[in-house]
């Protein structure tokens, strides 16, 4: 399913317009986009939480070349998955 | 203060001509149409901010710590998340 698919599901099980739904989920997406720049927490009971992780730079390896190279710091999103959402997904 | 589903709503009303309660049962509805995708097993990709994968996961040997007795591990599904890369490089400062 991609952006699309999730707008138009939306549209058919509400009463919402197409634009309505496309920008609800646009709001949706933005807002944890925005709070994952602040580096804020985000949590959405039943479905999943982020919080953001640090990483410290480190060497690795070009897995190709086998040459050395220095992974700069980086911060990324970690996803946890939901206590309802697990159960559903999980056989 | 984390994020959470109440300030979203208040973006929505705040955007939208449309009432709390509306608003919330909107992000309601497509939590549950995400769920439900994802419990079929199939992925949601979400272009510029990422996507969330089923993965099976293999049935494995383990131990019980408390008992230390062997056991097995059943097969099992799980939800896991690749952020966009778009997003990554806003949220590491526009570069890398």
């Amino acid at each position: 399913m991609n952006k699309l698919e999730l707008i138009s599901t939306l549209k058919e099980r509400t009463n919402l317009t197409k634009s309505e739904a496309a920008e609800i989920v646009k709001i949706f997406f933005d807002s944890l986009s925005e709070s994952f720049i602040k580096g804020e927490r985000v949590e959405i009971r039943g479905f999943c939480s982020f919080h953001i992780k640090e990483y410290q730079s480190y060497t690795g390896r070009n897995p190709k070349t086998g040459e050395k190279v220095t992974i700069p710091p980086k911060r990324l999103p970690f996803f946890k998955c939901g206590k309802e959402l697990k159960e559903r997904v999980d056989y | 203060m984390a994020l959470t589903k109440i300030t979203i709503i208040e973006k929505i009303t705040e955007k939208n001509n449309l009432k709390p309660s509306e608003a919330k049962d909107a992000i309601e509805s497509m939590l549950e149409i995400m769920k439900a995708t994802l419990a079929s097993g199939e992925d949601i990709m979400i272009s510029g901010f990422g996507k969330f994968q089923v993965n099976e996961k293999a049935p494995r040997k383990g131990r019980n710590p408390a008992t230390g007795e062997n056991m097995e591990l059943d097969k099992r599904r799980v939800v896991t998340f690749r952020c966009a890369g778009k997003l990554r490089d806003e949220i590491n400062g526009g570069t890398n």
